[in-house]
C-alpha cells in the first residue's frame, strides 16, 4: 500500500454516528459531568487555591444541605420548569419564542396588581388566587398572541418580535413599580400584603412552596400528554416539521401558530403568577430574572420531553444555589462560581456532540491498514 | 459484508477487479471505501478511467455512483483506498485539488449565481494575476465553445437561461479550468430528447479531443448510445465492467439489480371510462407572482392513467397542487369534480384540502416533495398514516389504533424495510419513504389519485411495484394522474399523455401511438422562455 497519500490527509475527521444504545449515551453524559467536575476542580485549585472537594461539598450543602435550602432549590426548579413547559409547544412548532421573559413579567404584573388592588380583604384569598391565575394566564396569552398574529398574517420574524416584546414588558414593569412604589421613594414595590398575606399561596403539606410544586407537576404531565397524544399536539408536530405538510394535511398554519402561542404565553404568564404570588410576593423588572432565556436551554436539551425538563431544571437550579453558597462561604465573588456553573453546563451540552458524532483520527486509520 | 446480496442469479456477482497501476490510464481508484454512519456507500471500489473514453457509471439510486465521483472531485474524502492520476498516487482533499489534477465535475444541481453572466460565473473563484479582464475571458470561452460545439452567450445572465444553457455553462466552467477528466452527474435528467442529442454530440467532440468523460446515469438507452465502456455499481460495489458493444440493456439491468428483471409494464385497456375532473382555464401563479400554469384545459377520466410530461418546472407542481386545493388559483379558473352516478358537479376552486375532504371527495395526492409535504420526517409510520385522517372522531386525543393497523398493513404489502413502524420515516431509504406515502394515499380508497414523480429516486424493483399499483388503481376505476420525467415509462404506462410547456397545455397524445420524439417536440416547441425554471 502506498503511504504517500497519507501525507496530506486531515488529522481528525468527524463523521455522523448511527444509533447509540441508550445506556451508552447516558454513560457519556455521566462522563461529561465527571470531566466537568475535574475541569472546574482544576480551575478552583489554580485560581483560588481552595480544595475542590471542599468546594463541591459546599455546593451540595448550599443546594440540598437543609430542608429549607432544599425547598428553595425546589422552588427555583419549579419556576424554571414552568417556563420551559410554556416554551415547549412553541419551540416544537419551530416558533422561536424568545419572549418568555416578557410573558412571565406581564403575568407577574397582573398578579401583583390584583394583589394590591384587591388586597383589602374584599375578596377571599382562594377566590383571589383563582382570579389572579386566570388574569395572568390571559396576560401571558396576549403577550404570546401578538407576535403570533403578525407571524401568521404577515410572516414577520418571530424571534425579533418576541425579543422586543420583552423590552416592552420590562418598561411596563418599571412603570408599574413606580406606580405601586411602597414605601414611597424606595423605587421598589416591597412585599405586598406583608401582614395580611392576602393573595399569597397557602401552605400545603406545611410547606410554603407546596402549591408551586403541585401546579407545575400537573402542567408537566398535562403538557406531556398534550404534545404526545392530543390532536392539537399532533398539529404542532406536523407544522414544526413543515408548513407545506401541514397545509397538505388540511391544517391552517396561521390558526395553529396563534393557538399554540396563546398556550405558550399563557403558561409563561402563569409562571409569573407563581413567581409573584407563590414565591417573592413582590414585582420588579428582575422577577423573570433571565429564566425566560435559561428555559430555552432546558426545553431544547430535553427535546421537549417535559419529564427530562424536570431533571434539567433541577440540575440548573442546583448549580445556581450551589454557586451562590460557595460564593458566600469561600468569599469568592459571583463570577468565580458562575465560571464553575458554565464549565459544567458546557461539558453537558458538548457531550451531545460525542453522542451524535464520532471522530476519526488519522493515526487510528493507519494502524488499521497495518 | 452484510450489504452483499446473496443472490447467485446474476452471472457477474463477483467483485470486479482491475489490473495493476499504469500510466496508460487517466485515473485509477483502488479499494476506495466510504461509509456514512452505518451505510457503506462505496465498498472497496476499483475503477479505471482510460484516456479519451466515455465511461458510463451505471447503477440504481443509492448504489454509490455519485459518492464515488464526489471522492474523485474532492467533495468527500475516502475512508480507505488510493487514487492514482496518470499512474501517480494523489490525495484529493478539496475540489481545488481535483481541478489542479484536471478533474472537474458537473453536479446534478447546478451551482451558478443567477444574477451573474455566463462569463462571470465561469471565472468566479479563479485567482488569475492582474486585473479582471472579462473580455479576454469571454474570448477564451468562445474559443472553447467553438472547439467543442457548445452554444453559450458569454454576456447572458444565468436567470435568463434555460436549463440546458445552464448546464452548458457548468460544463464550460470545468473546461475553462483545464479539466481533462470530466464527470457529469445525470446530465440528461433535466433535458429533452433533442437537447440530450446535442449534449451527446458535444461529449463526443470532447472525447475526440482526448478528454475522458464519465457519465453518471441510470438510463440504459443513453448508456448504449453514448458510452464506450460501462462500469456497473451495485450496493456500493463495482460489480461489472463491460465494453458497451458487447452488452445490451437487459444484461445491464440484470447486473444493476443483481437478478433478472422484466422490463415491461403491463398496460390493460381502460374500461368504464367516466369523466371525473373537468379542468377549465386553470391558471396559477407561483410564489414569485409569475404565471406557472396558464389557462389549462383538460379532462381526467376514471379508469385511465393520464400522464403529464414536461421539462422540470413547467407548471406540473403548481397544476397538481391547485387541483388538490393547495394553491390559490387565478380568476376564471374552474376545476369541476363529477361524483359517481350523477351529473351534478362540484366546483373545487376555492376549496382547501380540508374542505375537499369534508365534501366527501376522495382525493389522494402523492406530492413531489415527499418529506417536505407528503410526510412528517421526524415521526414513524404510524403517525404518518394518520396525517390526513387524524381529525376523525370527537376525542381531543388522536386515535393510534387504526393508523397502527394501516402501518402494519402497508409495511407488509409493500415490503417496507424499516426497523419498526415507529422509526422516524426520515431515516428510511428513499424507496421506502415513497412506499409509505403511496401506501397511505392508496389506502384512502381515492376516486382521483395524483402522483408527482412517484418513482423518482427509486430502484427498478420498487418502481415496477409502483407502476403496478397505479395500474391496479386504474382498473378499479380510479382516475390516475401520473406526472413523470422518464418518457419511456410515460409512453408505456399511461393511456393518454398531456404535455406541458411553459405552463401551457401543449397537446394531449394517445400514449399507445405517440412517439418519444413527438412528446419531446411538444415539450419544447412553444417559443416562450421558461421563466420559472430552476
Amino acid at each position: 500500500m502506498s503511504s504517500v497519500h497519507t501525507v496530506r490527509e486531515p488529522l481528525i475527521r468527524i463523521s455522523k454516528r448511527s444509533g447509540m444504545p441508550v445506556w451508552k449515551s447516558w454513560l457519556i453524559r455521566l462522563a461529561a459531568v465527571l470531566v466537568a467536575l475535574l475541569l472546574s476542580g482544576l480551575f478552583i485549585l489554580s485560581v483560588t487555591g481552595l480544595n475542590p472537594i471542599k468546594v463541591y461539598v459546599a455546593m451540595f450543602e448550599g443546594a440540598l444541605g437543609t430542608t429549607r435550602k432544599t425547598w428553595f432549590t425546589i422552588r427555583d426548579t419549579m419556576m424554571l420548569l414552568c417556563i420551559s413547559i410554556g416554551l415547549a409547544p412553541a419551540f416544537k412548532m419551530k416558533f422561536w419564542n424568545i419572549g418568555a421573559e416578557g410573558q412571565v413579567l406581564v403575568g407577574g404584573i397582573a398578579t401583583a396588581g390584583l394583589m394590591i388592588y384587591l388586597g383589602d380583604g374584599s375578596i377571599s384569598t382562594p377566590a383571589l388566587l383563582v382570579l389572579m391565575a386566570v388574569v395572568s394566564l390571559l396576560a401571558g396569552a396576549l403577550w404570546g398572541i401578538i407576535p403570533a398574529v403578525f407571524k401568521a398574517r404577515w410572516g414577520t420574524n418571530e424571534t425579533l418580535f418576541t425579543l422586543m416584546m420583552n423590552y416592552v414588558a420590562i418598561q411596563l414593569t418599571s412603570y408599574c413599580v413606580a406606580l405601586w412604589e411602597n414605601p414611597f421613594g424606595s423605587n421598589t414595590v416591597g412585599v405586598i400584603n406583608r401582614q395580611t398575606k392576602v393573595g399569597w399561596f397557602p401552605e400545603v403539606f406545611g410547606q410554603n412552596f407546596g402549591l408551586n410544586v403541585i401546579i407545575v407537576l400537573v402542567l408537566t404531565v398535562g403538557m406531556y400528554v398534550y404534545l404526545k397524544y392530543s390532536k392539537q399536539g399532533y398539529e404542532i408536530t406536523v407544522l414544526g416539521e413543515s408548513e407545506n405538510t401541514a397545509r397538505y394535511a388540511g391544517m391552517k398554519p396561521g390558526g395553529v401558530i396563534i393557538r399554540t402561542m396563546a398556550i405558550s404565553g399563557a403558561i409563561c404568564g402563569l409562571a409569573g403568577f407563581i413567581a409573584v404570588a407563590g414565591a417573592s410576593h413582590t414585582i420588579s423588572t428582575s422577577t423573570a430574572g433571565g429564566q425566560g432565556f435559561t428555559a430555552i436551554i432546558v426545553a431544547w436539551l430535553a427535546k421537549f420531553n417535559t419529564f427530562v425538563m424536570l431533571l434539567i431544571s433541577f440540575i440548573l437550579a442546583f448549580l445556581q444555589k450551589g454557586a451562590m453558597e460557595i460564593a458566600s462561604q469561600f468569599k469568592l465573588n459571583d463570577f468565580a462560581s458562575n465560571v464553575i456553573t458554565g464549565i459544567i453546563l458546557f461539558c453537558i451540552i458538548a457531550s451531545e456532540f460525542f453522542i451524535n458524532y464520532r471522530m476519526v483520527l488519522r493515526k487510528r486509520k493507519e494502524a488499521e491498514h497495518k | 459484508m452484510i450489504f452483499l446480496a446473496n443472490d447467485n442469479s446474476c452471472k457477474d456477482t463477483r467483485r470486479y477487479e482491475q489490473p495493476s497501476i499504469t500510466v496508460d490510464n487517466a485515473v485509477q481508484m483502488r479499494g476506495v471505501t466510504k461509509i456514512f454512519g452505518s451505510v457503506i456507500a462505496n465498498d472497496k471500489v476499483d475503477l479505471d478511467i482510460r484516456h479519451g473514453e466515455i465511461l458510463s457509471l451505471l447503477g440504481e439510486n443509492g448504489s454509490g455512483k455519485t459518492t464515488l465521483m464526489n471522492m474523485l472531485s474532492g467533495i468527500y474524502f475516502p475512508d480507505e483506498g488510493e487514487v492514482y492520476v496518470e499512474g501517480e498516487p494523489v490525495t484529493i482533499r478539496s475540489p481545488k485539488d481535483a481541478i489542479d489534477l484536471g478533474i472537474g465535475m458537473v453536479h446534478q444541481h447546478f451551482k451558478l449565481v443567477d444574477v451573474l453572466t455566463a462569463t462571470e460565473n465561469i471565472i468566479l473563484g479563479l485567482k488569475e494575476p492582474g486585473r479582471l479582464n472579462l473580455k479576454k475571458a469571454a474570448e477564451k470561452i468562445r474559443a472553447i465553445c467553438d472547439k467543442y460545439g457548445f452554444v453559450v452567450e458569454p454576456e447572458k445572465k444565468v436567470y435568463d437561461m434555460s436549463v440546458s444553457e445552464k448546464q452548458t455553462v457548468e460544463i464550460v466552467k470545468v473546461l475553462y479550468r483545464g479539466a481533462n477528466i470530466l464527470v457529469l452527474d445525470e446530465p440528461t435528467a433535466v433535458l429533452t430528447p433533442q437537447e440530450t442529442e446535442k449534449l451527446f454530440d458535444v461529449i463526443r467532440n470532447m472525447k475526440e479531443d482526448g478528454k475522458s468523460i464519465i457519465i453518471i446515469t441510470h438510463k440504459l438507452h443513453e448508456v448504449m448510445a453514448i458510452s464506450d465502456r460501462v462500469a456497473v455499481l451495485r450496493k456500493g460495489e463495482h460489480v461489472a465492467d463491460v465494453d458497451t458493444v458487447e452488452t445490451n440493456p437487459q444484461e445491464l439491468t440484470d447486473m444493476m439489480v443483481g437478478h433478472a428483471v422484466r422490463l415491461n409494464i403491463n398496460r390493460p385497456e381502460p374500461k368504464n371510462r367516466v369523466k371525473r375532473l373537468e379542468i377549465r382555464d386553470l391558471s396559477v401563479n407561483n410564489v414569485y407572482g409569475l404565471r406557472a400554469v396558464d389557462k389549462a384545459n383538460f379532462d381526467v377520466y376514471g379508469g385511465e392513467i393520464l400522464g403529464i410530461a414536461g421539462i422540470s418546472g413547467c407548471g406540473q407542481k403548481e397544476l397538481l397542487e391547485a387541483i388538490a386545493g393547495l394553491q390559490s388559483t387565478e380568476e376564471g379558473s374552474s376545476v369541476r369534480y363529477y361524483p359517481e352516478d350523477t351529473d351534478e358537479f362540484k366546483e373545487l376552486v376555492g376549496m382547501n384540502p380540508l374542505d375537499i375532504k369534508k365534501a366527501g371527495i376522495g382525493f389522494s395526492f402523492v406530492p413531489e416533495d415527499r418529506l417536505g409535504m407528503g410526510l412528517v420526517g421526524s415521526v414513524g409510520m404510524v403517525d404518518n398514516m394518520m396525517l390526513r385522517s387524524y381529525r376523525d372522531g370527537h376525542s381531543i386525543f388522536t386515535d393510534h389504533k387504526a393508523p397502527k393497523k394501516l402501518a402494519e398493513a402497508v409495511k407488509e404489502q409493500l415490503e417496507v424495510v424499516t426497523p419498526s413502524i415507529n422509526t422516524p420515516v426520515r431515516s428510511l431509504s428513499g424507496g421506502n419513504v415513497q412506499k409509505v406515502l403511496v401506501g397511505r394515499e392508496i389506502a384512502a380508497n381515492p376516486k382521483v389519485l395524483m402522483t408527482a414523480y412517484a418513482v423518482r429516486g427509486l430502484d427498478i424493483n420498487t418502481s415496477y411495484t409502483i407502476y403496478n399499483l397505479l395500474t391496479e388503481q386504474k382498473m378499479k376505476g380510479v382516475a390516475v394522474i401520473y406526472v413523470g420525467e422518464d418518457l419511456d415509462v410515460l409512453l408505456e404506462l399511461c393511456d393518454r399523455i398531456l404535455v406541458l410547456c411553459g405552463g401551457k397545455v401543449n397537446g394531449i397524445l394517445d400514449a399507445r401511438t405517440a412517439t418519444k420524439e413527438q412528446v419531446g417536440l411538444l415539450m419544447t416547441n412553444l417559443q416562450e422562455k421558461e421563466e420559472n425554471a430552476q
